[in-house]
């Protein structure tokens, strides 16, 4: 039982990590329509930023705050210089483009702060935080705020006529013209609130699982699971399949070891846990191709 | 895409199965650590071919293809290995059980669009190398120690190098499956398979079975990828579950688009492209630093990123389709 | 003929790739491999009177890319050679390619190196899979695969492959090492292995095994990671549910930190053996915090550049000196320097020792020739011995327990000939 309590708390934990940077991800797909494989390691360097800035004195908000805020800067030049010419070429060029962006961000960032893993402080307090023994203060912290970036978004996107706007501009581009939205700009935006989440999460990520150039590389990859799992377009939907995904993870491990216990023989164990959670994923997207929380979108012939 | 000249394809055929024939006389520009380059490239080609008929010519998203080409290698060395099939042999076999995966896979992909189908593949692509370490079918596979093979020996005592026969090993078998693939695109099921690409609806309302063509298509496509596996394995003699990461099925993603998607021209390209691509970028970075005496450490791995983006920047339909575009302005 | 800017500078931009490519692929050979006519000197492809030419193949892209301080710093290393004159007069002419840690990679890379630049031998190649691909390519060449980074077991078998040398104590023996010592010193001993899945994990867990021989049923739960897992808590978590007291930590640097770290946030607190791979104090025991670590044990056979009681050490402030001069910004705590730095003096020692005698055959007798050389940066008391029928060159290794911020060595220093 209490094996079952932590590995759900860590479940979690590990969840609230991929939640963060799929929400980065959904920003990005919302605004543009792509989806961005270059998230994660942009995500890496605005750590990098941060850490860099606290080796240089400063307390680690401030720190914090800056990177955000750099980051937010870097996302709307890379969309400008980089994306903006190439808004009329297929799909798959720009995911290529996505490939080159998270080439040159992982080498360089390891040529410039080496590949050696950094610790990366917690903001948390140590004591009276978290539940002793079953999840760690950081953790526990990681789960707020992701809500709380969740909530942000949630509120500049009902309640603020910039949000409105960015909404529009995705959905009908040629109609939000019309109206005086400034489209391209909008999509700008977009990428920079995305990497501006994704310093968020890479902050939140980065104490647990130590900063390196690659750290985000399998990050990425269960952000992508839960963010189509929960529906792309839906940052609520993102987040909770974000969780789901770190929580079912954990679980097969988990059965995977109480088959072993009782009847002795291997099944399935921490090797095949990635692999089995999945398969089940893919089974649920096959049953509900939106996702589970995706509105599905009526083609027009 | 409009065809080659016939002329300028026999002469490109004709050059390469005569060149490597002049390795006597030319030791040094023919020499077998090129012929064994191009082989590498060769096979490439057809594994982007593969991925080409998927994606190009049928419009399924793959970022899994690397898990075929495992899938296929393994199943050669296995072969080999285990049961002493002669290294030919290896080849249908491959075909005929990545056929099966690929028909398979393709059977709940069917019910999967874009961003959901590009997740699936690369699920598999992240499935595959963990299943081969799986603890009960490690006996098979050799478990992440992988299996150490021999190179194909020349047949019949014919003259030629290691290297050389594995080039021409390559070379015929890329040309039929060219020829296959070119037969197959013109005849009314390829057809088929690209109006499901351009107009999926208008093509079911047309009589199309459009399941039963997207799972066959998958099926091929990834026959032609395990053929490319099964063809590595022999080349490099050796597999292991590190051979077939992630980034394997990007990098054959990467030479499909840098080569030209729905071309089969540009997945010779492609293939070319995919083996360059590390050599280049590794020329350049010691270029940039040796010769022009950069302070700054840039790195291959930059430089590859950095092409790229140019590459796409510049010719967003691929090379192919950027030197077609350059070559029709210039006769305007 | 409107042909626009685009097409032009993307035509230029192919032209580029292809020509370099091309340029690649036709450039002339460095084949200077004309033998000069004087009786006393003989040489293979790869050294002449001015040059001896050295292959390299390393990670420096990809996953395993934390790897490439160890090219970087072999190429710095070589350069100092070079600035005092060379081996014997020649320089060396060092050509480090990056693999990306795929095997099929390195076969293409290795037999550029072997045949296109003619190079006298490769060194300190990198990684277990990608060694073992070339592994028979270069003993059918019969070109010397000299001291591979990597610390498989199979790289010390002369009969069989008689042109491939290791060099580091391997994983198999040290599992071994472990096993001994829990067995003679930890009572009703239930042990808990935390693996990364592949064959580095794996030599060190069969090297275990063998060790604890009959007593292998104390192996409770054995529970493995892969590179791509974000964090290794949900394996923690079912250790210590098993009810294991000892812990056997085979992980890289960053698992293992989140390994220690995480034993500690769930209260377990077992004996706990760490892997001589994560055995840094920079790069494992801060990141996991000194208060989680204290009491771990390791083997240890280099000095760890991090660890306070070598700060004084003659060696130490040797490779300082060379760090600060040849690779300045360089992070000192990185153990792959030093690595990098002690095997490179034994190439270094190995090609002085060869005189003018430049053959291939040369090289690997030289290699296989040495008696208890003292190689800067190996632990007090180990040094580097090797013979026709011994290519292992470091084989002897230290127990050490982790104390306040330091690794604090104890007992005798162990030879432990892997058969």
């Amino acid at each position: 039982m209490e094996q079952f309590l932590q590995q759900i708390a860590s479940g979690l934990a590990n969840g609230a990590i991929y939640a963060c940077v799929a929400l980065a991800l959904v920003m990005i797909y919302v605004s543009t329509d792509h989806i961005n494989f270059a998230q994660g390691e942009m995500a890496m360097f605005s750590t990098y930023l941060s850490w860099q800035l606290m080796t240089w004195g400063a307390s680690y908000w401030v720190a914090f705050a800056a990177a955000v805020v750099l980051s937010f800067i870097l996302g709307v030049i890379i969309e400008r210089a980089i994306l903006r010419p190439l808004h009329n070429a297929p799909v798959l060029s720009v995911v290529v483009v996505f490939i080159g962006l998270l080439a040159i961000c992982n080498s360089m960032a390891g040529a410039i702060w080496s590949y050696l893993i950094k610790e990366f402080p917690s903001p948390f307090p140590k004591s009276s935080f978290g539940i002793a023994g079953v999840i760690g203060p950081h953790q526990l912290g990681v789960v707020l705020v992701t809500l709380i970036v969740l909530g942000l978004l949630f509120a500049f996107f009902r309640y603020t006529p910039l949000g409105l706007a960015m909404r529009a501009a995705a959905q009908n581009p040629s109609m939000a013209r019309l109206v005086g939205v400034r489209v391209d700009w909008m999509l700008a935006l977009g990428w920079g609130l995305a990497a501006a989440v994704g310093a968020v999460a890479g902050v939140m990520v980065a104490h647990i699982v130590y900063l390196d150039p690659n750290m985000m590389g399998g990050i990425l990859l269960y952000a992508f699971a839960g963010a189509l799992v929960g529906g792309i377009g839906n940052p609520g939907g993102a987040v909770l399949g974000g969780f789901i995904v770190g929580v079912l993870e954990n679980m097969v491990a988990f059965a995977g070891n109480q088959i072993e216990k009782t009847t002795g023989i291997y099944i399935i164990g921490n090797g095949e846990k990635l692999t089995v959670a999945l398969i089940i994923v893919i089974t649920v997207l096959t049953v509900r191709p939106a996702g589970l929380f995706g509105r599905v979108v009526v083609k027009r012939v | 895409m409009p065809a080659f000249p016939k002329q300028w394809l026999w002469g490109l055929i004709a050059l390469a199965v005569f060149v490597p024939l002049l390795q006597p006389v030319l030791p040094d520009v023919v020499s077998n650590y090129r012929l064994f380059l191009v082989s590498t490239m060769i096979i490439a080609a057809i594994a982007v071919l593969g991925l080409n008929l998927l994606t190009g010519f049928n419009g399924q998203i793959s970022l899994g293809h690397g898990a075929f080409y495992a899938v296929g290698a393994y199943t050669a060395a296995v072969l080999m290995d285990k049961l002493n099939v002669p290294y030919w042999l290896t080849l249908p076999c491959a075909a005929a059980v990545c056929f099966m995966v690929g028909y398979l896979f393709g059977l709940p992909a069917l019910k999967l669009e874009g961003h959901y189908l590009a997740l699936a593949t690369f699920s598999l692509a992240l499935a595959v190398p963990q299943i081969l370490k799986y603890k009960w079918l490690e006996k098979v596979t050799g478990g992440v120690q992988g299996i150490v093979l021999n190179k194909p020996e020349v047949p019949f005592g014919i003259p030629l190098t290691e290297d050389q026969w594995l080039y021409y090993y390559c070379l015929i078998t890329m040309l039929a499956l060219f020829w296959a693939a070119n037969n197959l695109l013109n005849s009314r099921s390829g057809r088929a398979m690209m109006a499901i690409r351009d107009y999926h609806i208008a093509a079911d309302t047309m009589g199309i079975d459009t399941a039963l063509y997207k799972t066959v298509t998958f099926g091929i496509s990834a026959a032609y990828t395990g053929i490319a596996g099964a063809l590595s394995a022999s080349a490099i003699a050796f597999v292991a579950p590190d051979s077939f990461n992630l980034f394997l099925s990007i990098k054959f993603l990467i030479g499909l688009v840098v080569g030209g998607v729905g071309s089969l021209a540009g997945s010779v390209v492609g293939g070319i492209f995919y083996v360059l691509v590390d050599n280049s970028a590794q020329a350049l970075s010691l270029f940039v630093k040796n010769d022009l005496g950069l302070q700054f450490d840039l790195s291959a791995y930059t430089i590859f990123g950095i092409l790229l983006i140019l590459l796409m920047y510049l010719m967003p339909m691929g090379i192919v389709g950027g030197v077609y575009l350059a070559v029709r302005r210039l006769r305007q | 003929m409107a042909i626009n800017r685009r097409t032009l500078v993307g035509g230029a931009a192919a032209a580029v790739v292809v020509g370099g490519g091309a340029y690649y692929l036709l450039r002339k050979d460095g084949a200077t491999t004309v033998s000069s006519t004087s009786t006393a000197k003989k040489y293979d492809d790869g050294a002449t009177d001015k040059e001896i030419k050295i292959g390299h193949t390393n990670p420096y892209s990809g996953p395993a890319s934390a790897y490439g301080v160890i090219g970087k710093c072999i190429e710095a290393y070589w350069k100092s050679v070079n600035e005092a004159g060379g081996i014997n007069g020649r320089m060396v002419k060092f050509v480090t390619l990056d693999d990306g840690y795929s095997p099929p990679k390195t076969v293409e890379l290795v037999r550029q190196l072997v045949e296109q630049e003619k190079v006298l031998l490769t060194f300190n190649t990198l990684g277990t899979p990608t060694n073992t691909a070339i592994h028979k390519y270069m003993n059918q060449k019969k070109v010397p695969m000299l001291f591979v980074a990597t610390g498989a077991s199979k790289w010390g078998n002369p009969k069989e492959f008689p042109w491939t040398m290791g060099y580091q104590p391997d994983y198999h023996t040290e599992g071994v090492i472990y096993a001994k010592h829990m067995l003679a010193n930890v009572k009703d001993a239930k042990v808990g292995i935390l693996m990364q899945n592949d064959d580095y994990g794996k030599d060190y867990y069969e090297g275990f095994k063998e060790g604890l021989g009959k007593e292998a049923g104390r192996i409770a739960k054995h529970v493995s990671y892969e590179v791509t897992d974000p964090t290794v808590d949900s394996q923690i978590i079912q250790l210590k549910d098993s009810g294991a007291n000892v812990f056997f930590n085979i992980a890289t640097p960053k698992f293992a930190a989140q390994a220690i770290r995480k034993a500690a946030d769930i209260g377990w607190k077992p004996a706990h053996y760490l892997n001589n791979v994560s055995a840094s104090v920079g790069a494992t025991m801060k990141p996991a915090g000194f208060e989680n670590s204290q009491g771990i044990l390791t083997a240890q056979y280099l000095m760890d550049p991090t660890d306070k009681q070598w700060e004084k050490h003659a060696d130490m402030t040797l490779w300082r000196t060379f760090m600060n001069k040849y690779m300045p910004g360089a992070n000192l705590s990185d153990a792959g320097y030093v690595f990098a730095y002690s095997v490179s003096f034994l190439m270094h020692e190995t090609l002085k020792k060869c005189g003018d005698n430049l053959t291939r055959e040369n090289v690997m007798r030289q290699a296989a020739n040495h008696q208890k050389l003292k190689v800067p940066l190996l632990l007090p008391g180990i040094t580097v011995s090797t013979s026709p029928t011994d290519f292992y060159p470091v084989q002897a290794v230290q127990l050490a327990r982790f104390k306040g911020e330091t690794w604090e060595l104890f007992g005798d220093i162990m030879h432990a000939e892997s058969s």
